[in-house]
């Protein structure tokens, strides 16, 4: 408040030093004329003196009642402020629309609207038996989920598991577990074979979800599944669910304001950590020990892990063509889901392709190969571009009874460039 | 140059037990002998150094290619359907870089381009719409920060204590600034009368890759503070989390944040997906398994001291730091305990705890060397206060997989050695 007043301090002095100057000339014996001319001026400036004041205090009174208006403008924020609302905003709901976006055409929603919900709508014209359903499982499914749904590996087990949920190791199938059957025709149509997302026809799909509901002893093995009897499956674990009851379980038994002091007589360590390697040396399997409270600590690499360096797979390339192996390497991601290359690759639902090209059929260390590799394995056929061209182009046409369950690489030229982008991975 | 100094865990283990063993290491403990760091001309103060484009995008120096995300491997199948963990342990603030927010993947990270962006919404509204980017990016957005922490979180850790760091035991956690279009504007948009009575409407989300992932969000929580988001952190997202476009879905659980999300569908039920019914439902010890579980209840971890962070400077002062958050709001207090919880001790919060987003907090103390069981606790703006492992074992049992926000202990020796510990 003062700082703005204080403007109006040299105003007023100016004219307090006027007025001085006017009464010392008045006292001074000129000429009556020019004793009056100066009356007259003296007269004059007293009535600028007078205006100018006048002006300076209503100046000042304006100011004043300026700042006093922004103190309480500025005291109002404070408040707001400390209450938490301030000029933020969400963004404006606004009368009307944007009239952004375009009209979905029906063939869109078509393609993209394919949930199934529970009680059937959304299910396309279609059938598939428990046989069928065999077939294509073992082609699609059973590398990861095993021929009879048991599961590989750590891949999802699909099937039993009944009367487990309350064990210590409850079993979670489609049979023993799956509310709704669809959910399993929804999820397989939409996201699996994994690689392969979207590729199965309706008919494939309802022959899979017969297999499976077969696996799982729910229908017989003459079994037909079908948009029309879809509802009519009951699943086994269809009541086993409850909505979150958190609230009324939970939440107001933990909302006492809790201990602060001498809130337990004593506290003993009762169980240490189990031993975690993230990043073992060669690809072994981590451990998971039985650690007692008597073990000294084990501090594992955890933390250790060395970055990893660039793919040195382009650098590497040996003479072919670093385009092609970069189509390559591209290509290669139908590949990946089953399939690692490059530093650290291990076998997983397929085997570790580093050096395969030039290496013997059905070699690589610590993979599990169907009888048809092992018996290339023992011929002592080697991958060649031909050979793998050919596996490549037609998986199971050129190696019958193999366990890899993919169409094939439609694209002459992307075989050619897996191929190169393989070759540039040493063993 | 990669033989130059380069800290890892080993050598501060190393240091730590030298520290133990009385051997006085580093300058700053030396006494009347000149620090050759300070009384000799270092090549960093004398050369010069790089010049600016030497990399247009930054990373963090070498230095710290120790804080990176990191995966374990026997948790699941193969890498492209599995989680990694963000290395909380050695971050500090709240919010998480993008580089090493964690990872979750369903089918694997998908390359989208902005242009082949299409979002499309569908199902009980007046019109069915298409928006590309360009479209998103017209309409009024909005920024706020919210954590995003996978429902399997600490699901390790129900029968017992089993990974040895805070990365492992809390790292499936991110915080970030996002900026994008609240959903209820993009149904306000597509126009909501054909679905009537919205109480008792959902919207259905799914994502652009294989996985699509699909979950079904009821319409109140759609309408209230879902966003489509575009950014994170001020730049796009990340590939690995959704780029161009994923959902924000404040305070719950992470599956439910579709990544490349490229279509809302109002339905008059839930899909009952695979991952709202196989997954992400919490069985109980009975059998019977608790669905839409969405909302992550308050919980906590202390960072440092942990396992991975040893305390390696010895007696004296010590910053105890870690992060607290809640699905249901704000945190309003976090109290700490040195003595597995015999006595506690409220932490001083870094700033004013965001509604759905991390917490910073630090307990200050002078240690004396002597051992720690160190716990923290918090508390949100509804009175929640984070239960104990027993409590919530004795509500559930040790199948649930999901949803576990139990007080962690990390047991810290008199060595600063921490690792982490059940206690009665």
């Amino acid at each position: 408040m003062s700082k703005s007043l204080n403007l109006f301090v040299p105003a007023i002095g100016v004219t307090t030093l006027a007025l001085g100057l006017a009464y010392g000339l008045s006292s001074r014996d000129y000429g009556a004329q020019t004793i009056e001319t100066l009356e007259t001026r003296v007269q004059q400036t007293e009535e600028n003196v007078a205006r100018a004041i006048a002006e300076a205090q209503a100046a000042a009174e304006e100011a004043a009642r300026l700042q006093a208006e922004r103190d309480q403008l500025e005291q109002l924020a404070a408040e707001a402020a400390m209450s938490g609302s301030d000029l933020t905003a969400p963004a404006p709901v606004i009368e009307g629309k944007y009239g952004l976006g375009r009209t979905a055409l029906p063939e869109e929603i078509a393609a993209w609207d394919v949930d199934v919900l529970p009680d059937g709508r959304g299910l396309p014209v279609g059938q598939g038996d428990v046989f069928t359903g065999e077939e294509v499982f073992v082609d699609q499914c059973a590398s990861c989920h095993g021929d009879f749904a048991e599961g590989v590996g750590n891949w999802p087990v699909l099937a039993g598991g009944f009367d487990t949920l309350a064990n210590e190791d409850p079993v979670k199938t489609v049979g023993s577990y799956w509310p709704h059957l669809s959910t399993a025709w929804d999820y397989i149509n939409r996201s699996m074979p994994f690689g392969a997302a979207g590729t199965l026809t309706p008919d494939e799909t309802y022959a899979i979800v017969a297999y499976i509901l077969y696996s799982n002893d729910l229908v017989d093995d003459d079994f037909v599944l079908s948009n029309e009897n879809f509802t009519e499956v009951e699943m086994y674990n269809s009541d086993g669910f409850v909505v979150d009851d958190r609230p009324e379980l939970e939440y107001a038994e933990w909302q006492a304001e809790p201990c602060m002091v001498n809130c337990k007589e004593t506290v003993e360590i009762t169980m240490r950590a189990t031993f975690l390697d993230v990043t073992p040396e060669g690809g072994g399997d981590s451990v998971m020990n039985d650690a007692t409270t008597s073990d000294s600590p084990v501090f594992s690499a955890s933390a250790s892990a060395e970055p990893t360096e660039e793919s040195a797979a382009v650098e590497e390339t040996g003479g072919v063509d670093p385009a092609l192996v970069a189509a390559g390497e591209s290509a290669f991601r139908q590949c990946k889901s089953c399939h690692q290359v490059g530093e650290n690759a291990s076998n997983r639902t397929g085997p570790a392709l580093n050096g395969i090209l030039g290496h013997t059929i059905g070699a690589v260390d610590g993979f599990r190969y169907s009888d048809v590799f092992q018996e290339a394995n023992a011929a002592g056929e080697v991958w060649d571009a031909e050979n793998l061209a050919a596996f490549l182009a037609d998986p199971r046409g050129s190696m019958a009874g193999t366990k890899m369950s993919f169409r094939g690489v439609r694209d002459e030229a992307d075989i050619t460039a897996l191929i190169a982008y393989l070759q540039s991975f040493e063993e | 140059m990669d033989e130059i100094f380069k800290p890892s865990r080993r050598s501060f283990l190393r240091g730590s037990a030298a520290i133990a063993a009385g051997t006085v290491a580093g300058g700053a403990a030396a006494q009347g002998t000149p620090d050759p760091l300070i009384t000799e001309l270092q090549d960093w103060a004398s050369y010069t150094g790089v010049g600016v484009d030497e990399t247009p995008y930054g990373l963090p120096i070498r230095f710290e290619s120790d804080v990176v995300r990191r995966n374990v491997e026997w948790l699941t199948a193969s890498p492209i359907s599995s989680i990694n963990f963000t290395p909380i342990h050695a971050l500090d603030g709240t919010i998480t870089p993008q580089g090493c927010a964690f990872e979750r993947h369903h089918s694997g990270a998908i390359e989208l381009t902005k242009e082949d962006y299409r979002l499309m919404i569908n199902g009980l509204v007046d019109e069915p719409l298409v928006f590309t980017y360009a479209d998103l990016e017209r309409l009024p957005r909005e920024n706020h920060v919210y954590f995003c922490e996978c429902a399997a979180n600490t699901g390790m850790e129900w029968a017992g204590a089993q990974l040895n760091g805070a990365q492992f035991t809390h790292g499936m956690i991110h915080n970030m600034e996002y900026t994008g279009v609240p959903l209820r504007t993009l149904l306000n948009e597509a126009g909501l009368e054909a679905a009537g009575d919205l109480s008792d409407k959902w919207v259905y989300v799914e994502g652009a890759d294989a996985s699509s992932n699909g979950r079904s969000i009821p319409m109140e929580k759609a309408l209230d503070d879902v966003l489509v988001a575009f950014k994170a952190n001020g730049e796009a997202l990340r590939m690995e989390h959704g780029y161009p476009v994923r959902l924000v879905v404040p305070g719950w659980e992470g599956n439910m944040w579709v990544k490349w999300l490229r279509r809302v569908q109002v339905t008059d039920m839930a899909v009952e997906s695979r991952e709202e019914t196989s997954k992400y439902t919490d069985v109980y010890e009975n059998g019977i398994a608790r669905k839409w579980t969405w909302v992550m209840d308050a919980k906590s971890v202390i960072t440092s001291p942990s396992p991975q962070m040893p305390i390696t400077h010895g007696q004296g002062p010590l910053v105890i730091s870690g992060l607290a958050w809640s699905g249901h709001g704000q945190i309003t207090r976090v109290d700490v305990s040195k003595d597995g919880g015999i006595t506690w001790e409220t932490a001083r919060l870094g700033k004013q705890g965001d509604t759905k987003a991390l917490t910073r907090f630090y307990l200050d103390i002078n240690w004396d060397g002597s051992p720690m069981l160190l716990q923290s606790r918090a508390i949100d703006e509804t009175g929640y206060v984070q239960p104990t492992k027993d409590q919530l074992r004795e509500k559930r049992g040790e199948n649930a997989v999901y949803h576990n926000n139990c007080i962690q202990t990390w047991f810290v020796n008199e060595e600063g050695i921490a690792e982490n510990v059940e206690v009665s």
